[in-house]
């Protein structure tokens, strides 16, 4: 089966290729010539390599009123993804072999984007022993991480980072500290003490991130900080880079862009972990993005079910979506001159592909034929009635965006 | 001259007191040790008895953390030399009256100690016991940090399996970081100036030791002369150090497949206990690689070829 995307600005930043041409698809595989059955016209789109969110939570199995695999990656594609990573903490936590071989089977059988297991760090998240991360490697996860919680334990930590150094693996960590940030539902200052709500401060995120940066110079280990939101964490990682410590990082739209004010109605949509902090931080946070202290955006794409959502605030669990959403909000910031194209695209493409370990990210030739292809000005509006998504909890609901994919190919297939 | 006065006679000169690790060991004392356990096995064991070379000696068994093997070893070693073996055992000594360590080796020493052979969960316990002993002390472990008996008993059984004990790629695979077999061995093996290989994951393999870390078994199982097993410890796990012994096992057990891919002459090893099934296959621990038996054999030789050198350095 072959296809020739015709005619679109290929915008490759992992090859740094910026050019007008013609991208050849022939089963499955980019190549440099094909004989062209299909044709799709590219002009005036931008063709990007397939995009890469390296942390979303499908939910299954367990949590299929939240989403399921196949609505998932139906919200992948619609939102320009290829490929997902899936964290751990599903209700029947990803802790062994067989779960990861169970998520891979349900992803191929919807067909669409691409789902990456990552495996937990300790048994069923409870942070004590540690989960068996070599046969869930060698069933296909690629990472671990006990996202949604943190490791608490620091020699856990420790253990955890030396051992999937042998496995050739990052471990991604949630950094919370849960004593400060018990019952807290937003960031803590002066909007949430004017609001009466609990609070959690910046640097219950910056100290255990600043711990596991110390665990990874110490043990060679490969460590990945998950949704990067305060200043104080931006600064260590900055640091920790400058010494050559292998620590990577990810930053979502939301902390990119909103900030606490956005809580002055009490809205659920506003409501995840970590929160959303002060200008101070989300400056810090979009000046990180643009330098490559923080390498990917990752969307920490979290649905709920309806009726979760519909309760009083501190009632309501912590996570919004964003696989629809994120290309376009990540655009705005390149409209807004904050981060270059370059840098934007690289961080949705090939930096969470290095960071994984997947052959993925790019569109040389011999590449898997995933392919984004985004029209730059397309004007729209933020429907979550109109997500794919079962969840709806999104914080730019009613927001106009600018820029959205208008088709994602995966492995040579017109998913949307 | 009767064959054990001979033999004696290579015990004169032993100048060091205690036996307390491998690491104080020089070179030429390790091959002593060696040439005089080799020795000792060749002669028969009544005459051994019948010469009774520490007639009138008496041995201390100072077993603060429980054994079997290693405390019948020494038991037999000594009484097959004629020596008396008086046994220590915590339950019912002063240590569990609160009595310290201090006083009890100043009281068993006014009972007239020979050889303290001390075993504790300690490490550096016998050092500390050789500051108030007359006698010499003997080191069958101590905590985390050495096995020094174990170390030669294993040297022993390579120079009969192999026939030769330099010029030799060793491998130890398991809990290394906990292991005080392993860092007798890794010393040893140093000092002989043998190939090094460490195997096991990153949390049970420190990087301060000489030689290469491999975490992988498989890839340096041909190229070994000798590959010497550990025991993996469940408390371990709950310590978080790996997941469960089926990953373990998975990754860095003997199976039967994996011993198959052994050089020819290459020889398996194990300290003892093992668990089977987990780092050693029964199938790999029954096969006629694997020299586990010989090990526990060899054990008596060099217990005694250690009491008869220290012996020597008795004032």
């Amino acid at each position: 089966m072959s296809l020739v995307v015709r005619r679109g600005r290929i915008f490759d930043p992992a090859r740094g290729v910026d050019e007008v041409g013609d991208l050849h698809i022939e089963d499955g595989k980019i190549v440099s010539k094909a004989g062209a059955e299909e044709v799709i016209d590219a002009k005036g789109l931008l063709v990007v390599p397939g995009l890469i969110d390296m942390h979303v939570h499908l939910r299954e199995p367990g949590g299929e009123e939240k989403e399921t695999i196949a609505s998932g990656v139906a919200a992948a594609v619609a939102g320009g993804f290829t490929s997902v990573a899936a964290m751990a903490n599903n209700l029947h936590p990803t802790d062994t072999a067989s779960q990861v071989i169970h998520i891979r089977a349900r992803a191929a059988g919807a067909g669409l984007a691409n789902v990456y297991p990552i495996g937990a760090v300790s048994k069923g998240l409870r942070g004590e022993e540690l989960a068996e991360m070599g046969r869930m490697a060698e069933a296909g996860a690629v990472a671990f991480s006990d996202d949604g919680f943190p490791v608490t334990d620091s020699a856990l930590m420790r253990h955890a980072l030396e051992y999937a150094k042998m496995l050739r693996r990052a471990v991604i960590a949630h950094c919370e500290d849960l004593s400060l940030t018990a019952g807290a539902v937003m960031n803590e200052g002066a909007v949430s003490n004017r609001l009466g709500l609990r609070g959690a401060p910046g640097a219950a995120e910056a100290a255990p991130a600043a711990r596991d940066i110390l665990l990874a110079e110490m043990t060679g280990g490969r460590l990945h900080l998950a949704h990067v939101s305060a200043r104080q964490t931006v600064d260590f990682l900055r640091a920790a880079k400058e010494r050559g410590i292998a620590v990577t990082a990810e930053a979502t739209p939301h902390h990119l862009t909103l900030t606490e004010d956005s809580l002055v109605e009490y809205e659920a949509r506003f409501k995840m972990a970590p929160p959303l902090r002060r200008r101070e931080d989300v400056e810090a946070v979009v000046a990180a993005l643009a330098d490559g202290t923080i390498d990917a955006v990752a969307s920490d794409h979290a649905p709920h079910a309806a009726h979760e959502e519909e309760r009083e605030l501190a009632a309501c669990p912590n996570g919004v979506v964003g696989l629809e959403t994120t290309l376009g909000v990540v655009l705005g910031l390149v409209e807004e001159g904050k981060v270059s194209l370059a840098r934007a695209v690289e961080a949705l493409t090939a930096a969470p592909a290095r960071i994984l370990g997947i052959p993925k990210g790019t569109l040389a030739a011999g590449s898997d034929a995933d392919v984004t292809l985004i029209d730059l000005k397309a004007k729209w509006v933020v429907d979550p009635d109109r997500f794919r998504s079962k969840g709806r909890s999104s914080p730019f609901a009613g927001r106009t965006l600018r820029g959205r994919a208008v088709h994602t190919i995966v492995g040579g297939k017109i998913c949307f | 001259m009767p064959a054990l006065a001979k033999v004696l006679r290579q015990c004169r000169n032993w100048k060091r007191r205690h036996l307390l690790g491998i690491k104080d060991l020089s070179r030429d004392e390790i091959e002593r040790i060696l040439a005089l356990s080799l020795e000792l096995k060749r002669l028969p064991a009544e005459a051994i008895r019948k010469e009774a070379p520490l007639r009138g000696r008496r041995v201390f068994n100072f077993f603060v953390e429980p054994s079997t093997r290693t405390k019948t070893s020494f038991g037999i070693a000594a009484r097959q030399l004629g020596a008396e073996v008086v046994d220590f055992s915590p339950s019912a000594s002063s240590l569990t009256k609160g009595e310290s360590l201090k006083d009890t080796a100043r009281t068993i020493e006014s009972m007239g100690v020979d050889f303290a052979i001390i075993r504790h969960t300690a490490s550096g316990a016998p050092h500390f016991l050789a500051r108030y002993m007359e006698g010499a002390v003997l080191n069958a472990g101590d905590g985390t940090n050495e096995h020094p008996t174990q170390a030669l008993l294993d040297l022993l059984t390579i120079r009969e399996s192999v026939g030769r004990v330099t010029g030799l790629r060793v491998a130890l695979v398991g809990d290394i970081a906990h292991s005080r077999v392993a860092r007798s061995n890794i010393w040893l093996h140093e000092k002989l100036g043998n190939e090094i290989v460490l195997c096991g994951p990153p949390t049970l393999v420190p990087d301060h030791f000489p030689g290469r870390v491999s975490w992988d078994l498989e890839e340096i199982l041909p190229d070994c002369d000798v590959v010497m097993m550990l025991r993996l410890q469940s408390e371990r796990q709950r310590a978080g150090l790996f997941p469960s012994t089926g990953e373990y096992a998975h990754l860095f057990g003997l199976s039967q497949e994996r011993a198959g891919r052994m050089k020819k002459g290459a020889i398996v090893m194990h300290p003892g206990p093992m668990n089977r099934g987990v780092e050693i296959a029964a199938e790999a621990a029954d096969s006629p690689r694997a020299v586990i038996l010989n090990q526990v054999a060899n054990g008596v030789f060099v217990r005694m070829a250690a009491l008869l050198l220290l012996r020597e350095a008795l004032r």
